[in-house]
């Protein structure tokens, strides 16, 4: 048996997620390989090789692959499957993009979003926004499957010594090209793999508001995210949005602000360790998954939080 | 150009989903069924294309019970054109209604099809991506922004950083988030004429497509139910606690 890890990465570096996939594969069993399919990414290989339980670093270098579009990376995912029993990706709009591709090419079903490996063939996933999850066997030849890596601890980033080779570049399927990207950029910690996230609603009424959460999250070393309403309104940007059909996090501490905690927005942050609530409207449903609910004006709360975190002694 | 939009009957985004006590899935029974949100998105991004002068025909396209039709009446209300409705009582996963909707798009020659993200009910998000890979098509998935021009579609796509945009070859797959536009509720004057819109009704035996699942599900639960909390009076009270019980600062 043989599972191949589709990493995650910009070219320059490793994302951290994709060692929560390894750990994932490496419960499906059998022989962990990596693909690390982009332009100029040696050093993304390099690292991936040190992955302690990773078994072959597989490295598809080529201009198409840059960006990681769908049509050459499913087209390369494809080529490659055959070999496995399993492929595994983030569950993130990078693998939620390619490999239900990719499955198709290969008349095969995906498992999305996996939080958990039964057995090699058996998996278990949330559907309708976590309220239920579903256990689901494949008969398929070869598992297509996206991880939902909030739920999988991260194997080590270190102490693996994995062979590295090229494989050939399948050619551009010529569909698609990239024309440009608009990151956010911020000197926080990304919303998926912080350890503290804050995260505002509505009831922060504008963007300006949310000046005061980072300057919480400064203080807590946290991301900051939001709600649907909020990105929605405008006070940020799209990948601020934490929910079912936005982020996934599971911190061990998360903070919601003027969020009301509707359905959509819990099924992306109700597996975080501790959950608090501030709110004004103490009936709000989000304070039914709170370990701590403050019913108060956030604008009078948040200000007070700041302070009284900004005298703690540090631990 | 012709545009497909397929839409989902699912249990309406407002109402909590609630697990049968024998697992075998989820209850459904009296349930409130609507159109799955991206796709109601879906359909007024091809409204908006229609009345811009892009696109000339909206063709909606349901598959599975009967009552879907109501689902493809909605659509023609907002002002979809027509309707097919693909029926089956059979539960159908995303490789089957690709397949399904591959077959309509060679019936149809659309030049774009516009799907939803992810339908609500099995969270999948796989339809569009699959679709686009059987016919061979470009995709430009959890779309904010659809700009056709020139024979090309320029898409800008919500991802996990920002915002990326990609330029598509014609014909497209297009799949709808949240930000791409808010959708219209049907007037009433409108709900009236889509009663007399035409809507064909077809079976995947018809079609040819084998849509026996490749998925067996052996069980549905709920989730683990968190213990409930406590209230803090004051922010004092909230730091203490936070540092002093959890100890997560
Ligand atoms: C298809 C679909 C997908 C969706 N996906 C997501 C998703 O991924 N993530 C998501 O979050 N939502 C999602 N939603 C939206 C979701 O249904 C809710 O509409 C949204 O989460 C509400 O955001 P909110 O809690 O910020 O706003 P509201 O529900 O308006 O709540 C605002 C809260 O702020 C409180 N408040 C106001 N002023 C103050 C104050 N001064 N001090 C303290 N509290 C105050 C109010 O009491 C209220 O509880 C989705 C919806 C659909 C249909
Ligand atoms: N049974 C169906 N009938 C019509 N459209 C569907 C059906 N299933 C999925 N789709 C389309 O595919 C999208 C993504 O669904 P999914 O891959 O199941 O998350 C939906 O938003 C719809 O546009």
């Amino acid at each position: 048996m043989a599972v191949l890890v589709i990493a995650e990465h910009d070219n320059a570096e490793l994302n951290s997620a994709t060692l929560a996939v390894v750990t994932a594969a490496g419960q499906v069993g059998g022989d962990v390989d990596v693909l690390v399919a982009g332009q100029g990414c040696g050093a993304v290989a390099e690292q991936a090789a040190k992955v302690a339980g990773v078994a072959k670093v597989r490295v598809a270098d080529a201009a198409h692959y840059a960006n990681r579009l769908a049509e050459p990376m499913a087209a390369l995912i494809a080529s490659l499957a055959p070999n496995y029993d399993a492929v595994l990706a983030v569950a993130n709009t990078n693998g939620k993009n390619f490999m239900p591709r990719a499955a198709a090419l290969l008349d095969v079903s995906q498992i999305s979003d996996i939080v958990a490996v039964e057995a090699a063939d058996t998996f278990v996933r949330p559907i309708y926004a976590g309220n239920a999850m579903a256990t689901v066997q494949s008969t398929d030849k070869v598992k297509i499957i996206t991880v939902r890596t909030t739920t999988f601890a991260k194997a080590e980033a270190e102490g693996g010594s994995a062979a590295t080779e090229p494989v050939d570049a399948v050619d551009d399927p010529g569909l698609s090209s990239f024309v440009g990207e608009e990151l956010s950029k911020s000197e926080r910690p990304e919303l998926t793999a912080a350890r503290v996230v804050i995260s505002g609603g509505r009831g922060m009424q504008n963007g300006e508001n949310f000046e005061m959460l980072n300057k919480v999250a400064d203080l807590l070393g946290a991301a900051v995210g939001a709600s649907r309403a909020a990105v929605d309104a405008g006070y940020v940007p799209n990948d601020y949005q934490v929910g079912q059909t936005g982020k996934v996090v599971a911190p061990e501490l998360y903070i919601a602000v003027g969020i009301s905690g509707a359905i959509q927005h819990l099924a992306g942050m109700k597996d975080s360790k501790v959950i608090v609530a501030i709110n004004k409207d103490e009936e709000a449903p989000i304070f039914q998954v709170a370990d701590y609910g403050l019913v108060a004006d956030l604008f009078k709360a948040v200000p007070e939080l700041e302070e009284a975190l900004a005298k703690l002694p540090k631990n | 150009m012709k545009v497909l939009v397929p839409v989902k009957r699912v249990i309406d985004y407002n109402v909590k989903a609630r697990v049968k006590p024998d697992q075998s899935g989820v209850d459904l029974n009296n349930v409130k069924m609507s159109m799955n949100p991206f796709d109601e998105i879906a359909v007024e991004e091809a409204i908006r294309l229609k009345e811009a002068g892009t696109v000339t025909e909206i063709v909606a396209v349901s598959i599975g019970v009967q009552q879907c039709q109501e689902t493809i009446r909605n659509a023609l209300a907002m002002g979809a054109d027509r309707g097919i409705l693909v029926k089956t009582d059979q539960p159908t996963e995303p490789l089957a209604v690709a397949k399904i909707l591959k077959v309509l798009v060679e019936q149809e020659s659309p030049e774009m099809v516009i799907l939803g993200k992810q339908a609500i009910d099995d969270d999948c998000n796989q339809t569009g991506q699959m679709l686009a890979a059987l016919l061979g098509w470009p995709q430009g998935t959890f779309a904010s922004e659809v700009k056709p021009a020139d024979g090309k579609v320029q898409v800008t796509r919500e991802i996990d950083g920002g915002l990326q945009t990609v330029e598509l070859a014609m014909p497209a797959i297009v799949t709808t988030d949240l930000r791409l536009n808010e959708p219209r509720y049907a007037s009433l004057p409108n709900i009236m004429k889509a009663k007399k819109k035409p809507i064909d009704e077809k079976t995947p035996e018809e079609l040819g497509v084998d849509i026996a699942p490749r998925l067996t599900t052996l069980k549905v639960v709920e989730p683990a139910k968190r213990e409930a909390g406590v209230k803090v009076e004051s922010v004092a009270e909230l730091v203490d606690k936070l540092r002093n019980e959890a100890g997560v600062i």
